[in-house]
């Protein structure tokens, strides 16, 4: 235990020493949050709009009044014709453009119909297609209070609701996957780093040359990436609870043992990775080009599993990511306990149980 | 018998890096190494300190073999690879500190082994080790493999890169460690230190040449040998390897060491012969045979 403690001490002493790792460690994580939860955002806040009306009656009036009151747009000109709408698309100033047709209202007295043109800049497609729903949504709601007091027979009114995010903010979508990205990072890349540099510095053959078990160098190697790696993981929480007013509805208790278990896999993986590479140079490539890619593109991070095609979906489910991001966005969004997510958890057990085994039975004792 | 090997052979793919090798280091001996880069030393090293396997052969050391023991030997021997391979962002104190814990022993409990060479180092002892000079490095590296007080000491060409007066002090404590009965295996490139040893084995090319005394070693030197020395080396070693009777040349420090292949060998012939090739100052005088001539004649 005291040889245990010793190895311990000098991990500490490596890291706290060596700034750049200092810097990965602690000045990422918060980079990456603010980063994803300031700057990278597909969120619709204040969209600048044009507006093209060619009737200017009372009901015209409140629509506009309306969509400028909500805070998801800003109505940045009015233009007066038609064919004013290419250039001002090509401007690129507006992303959305409303057009009334003529005699608005007139034609809503009379013939109980009038029409409402959205065009939207689809060069950003979900953008467009989210401007067009929220455009939809205002002026339903203000049909519907039109026809208050009207009986209409045989109506259908489809009312979506968007549960758990209603409000679609992309970060409450980041926070788990720029958690996943940090922990994955910090534990495997790290690991495998600290573990290459006692091979490259040549200090691993004295290492084998002790009474040192393996499992004790591996342990010891390990530990304090765990403390670290969860000191990451409750800053991240930390921020996103209190920055971007993420909520957690479920139990941080739940939250915190998952986190664990994703770390220890990615540590275990982090291992491995330095098993089979002999330069820190390349335990780093290996692991952002064998973790990092994988984990952004196919965790369903960034893009929705469902929509990948069938080979990639297969492929998706060997990643650990993809699981711990399920299980976070459970907890974290939905409020939901482990027997919504056991499932989850048990496949990431039996990932990091296979991970660990494979790292031991692949740890050299001898050089060569 | 503290250190056996017998038959050990270990190739990497086609290169055979140590051929048959067998030998025996006595309990309490310091024995040598001697050989060139690439002659097989650190590959024999790392097969005794168990982290290598052999191809072919057994090894033991102190009773263990280096297989199926390899734990135990790996308790109780201590090993200083040839390159400086301490935590060079810990200070002298904390590596030392470190090894000594993950062998289960503190540096107070094993002092009074390292003292004379830590007092040494002991004013630097807060400055990382990466910033020490050569000769200090080594110290600390022999602390820290002599920290948990080993039976046996291997020293992969401890004074490789030091300066000289740090060559002298290291081999003097070697001798001190000695007397407190460690075996020493050590290596080395260097053919002045193998005189240091009790025995030395002369190694090339994975092979070995010849097990010995250092004085024996030179006694079985063949040929009388002559120091030579004129006003231009560069000219001297040229004229003699003209020679017709020359068996061998080698230069030697300010002088050329040279045999003839005669047993009638006069030297003032030889003389004659080199002030005819335009030399002047020509001195030419009977000398005693080093490790280094018994070597080269081996290597040939």
């Amino acid at each position: 235990m005291k040889r245990f403690i010793g190895f311990i001490k000098k991990e500490f002493y490596h890291i706290f020493r060596d700034r750049r790792s200092l810097f990965i460690l602690f000045g990422m994580p918060i980079a990456q949050i603010l980063l994803f939860g300031f700057a990278i955002t597909n969120e619709i806040n204040n969209v600048d709009i044009a507006i093209l009306d060619s009737s200017k009656d009372d009901v015209t009036e409140e629509i506009i009044h309306k969509i400028s009151a909500s805070k998801y747009f800003s109505i940045k000109q009015f233009i007066e014709k038609e064919s004013d709408i290419k250039g001002i698309f090509k401007q690129g100033k507006v992303k959305a453009i409303l057009n009334f047709e003529k005699d608005f209202s007139k034609n809503l007295v009379k013939d109980h119909k009038t029409t409402i043109q959205i065009i939207t800049d689809a060069t950003d497609p979900n953008t467009a297609n989210t401007i067009a729903n929220f455009v939809n949504a205002i002026l339903q709601k203000y049909q519907k209070s039109l026809n208050e007091d009207l009986v209409v027979a045989y109506q259908i009114v489809p009312e979506s609701r968007m549960v758990y995010n209603p409000e679609l903010k992309s970060v409450y979508m980041f926070v788990p996957g720029v958690m996943t990205i940090i922990l994955m990072l910090v534990s495997a890349m790290m690991t495998s780093i600290s573990i290459t540099r006692e091979k490259e510095m040549g200090t691993m053959e004295i290492l084998l040359v002790s009474p040192l078990k393996p499992i004790q160098v591996i342990v010891g190697k390990v530990f304090p990436y765990i403390f670290l790696s969860i000191i990451n993981a409750v800053v991240i929480v930390v921020l996103s609870i209190f920055i971007f007013k993420m909520p957690v509805q479920g139990s941080l208790f739940l939250l915190a043992l998952e986190s664990i278990l994703f770390i220890v896999s990615a540590l275990a993986l982090g291992i491995l990775i330095s098993t089979i590479s002999a330069t820190q140079q390349t335990a780093m490539m290996i692991s952002l080009m064998g973790l990092m890619l994988p984990v952004i593109l196919l965790s369903g991070f960034i893009f929705p599993i469902s929509s990948m095609p069938v080979p990639l979906q297969l492929i998706s489910n060997i990643i650990p990511a993809k699981w711990f991001i399920i299980i976070i966005k459970g907890i974290m969004l939905k409020g939901v306990g482990l027997e919504f997510i056991w499932k989850e958890t048990l496949i990431l057990l039996g990932m990091t149980v296979f991970f660990i085994a494979l790292s031991v039975r692949k740890y050299k004792i001898r050089l060569a | 018998m503290s250190i056996t090997l017998a038959n050990i052979s270990k190739s990497y793919k086609s290169l055979k890096a140590l051929e048959a090798i067998s030998f025996e280091v006595k309990a309490g001996e310091l024995f040598g190494l001697i050989g060139p880069d690439g002659a097989g030393k650190t590959t024999l090293f790392r097969i005794l300190t168990t982290l290598l396997l052999a191809d072919e052969g057994t090894a033991r050391v102190t009773g263990f073999d280096v297989v199926s023991d390899y734990k135990k030997i790996r308790n109780s021997v201590g090993y200083m690879p040839g390159r400086f391979s301490l935590y060079q962002d810990l200070t002298v104190e904390e590596n030392l500190t470190f090894f000594a814990t993950i062998f289960g022993t503190t540096i107070a409990e094993n002092y009074d082994l390292i003292k004379e060479i830590y007092v040494q180092i002991e004013p630097f002892k807060d400055r990382r080790a990466g910033k020490l000079s050569g000769g200090m490095k080594q110290k600390l590296a022999l602390c820290c493999a002599l920290i948990h007080k080993p039976e046996v000491l291997f020293l992969d060409e401890p004074t490789t890169g030091v300066d000289p007066v740090s060559r002298k002090e290291f081999w003097e404590m070697l001798k001190r460690l000695q007397q407190k009965g460690i075996t020493i295996l050590v290596s080395t490139p260097y053919m002045d230190e193998a005189a240091l040893c009790d025995r030395i084995a002369l190694i090339q090319g994975g092979k070995i040449l010849q097990i010995d005394t250092p004085q024996a070693i030179v006694r079985h030197y063949p040929k009388p040998i002559y120091n030579l020395r004129a006003n231009k080396t560069y000219q001297l070693i040229k004229a003699l390897k003209a020679y017709k009777n020359n068996y061998s040349v080698y230069p030697f420090g300010e002088f050329v060491h040279y045999t003839d292949q005669r047993t009638d060998f006069d030297p003032s012939e030889l003389k004659a012969y080199l002030e005819s090739e335009g030399l002047s100052d020509v001195v030419i005088e009977k000398t005693e045979a080093t490790i280094e001539d018994t070597f080269m004649e081996l290597a040939k």
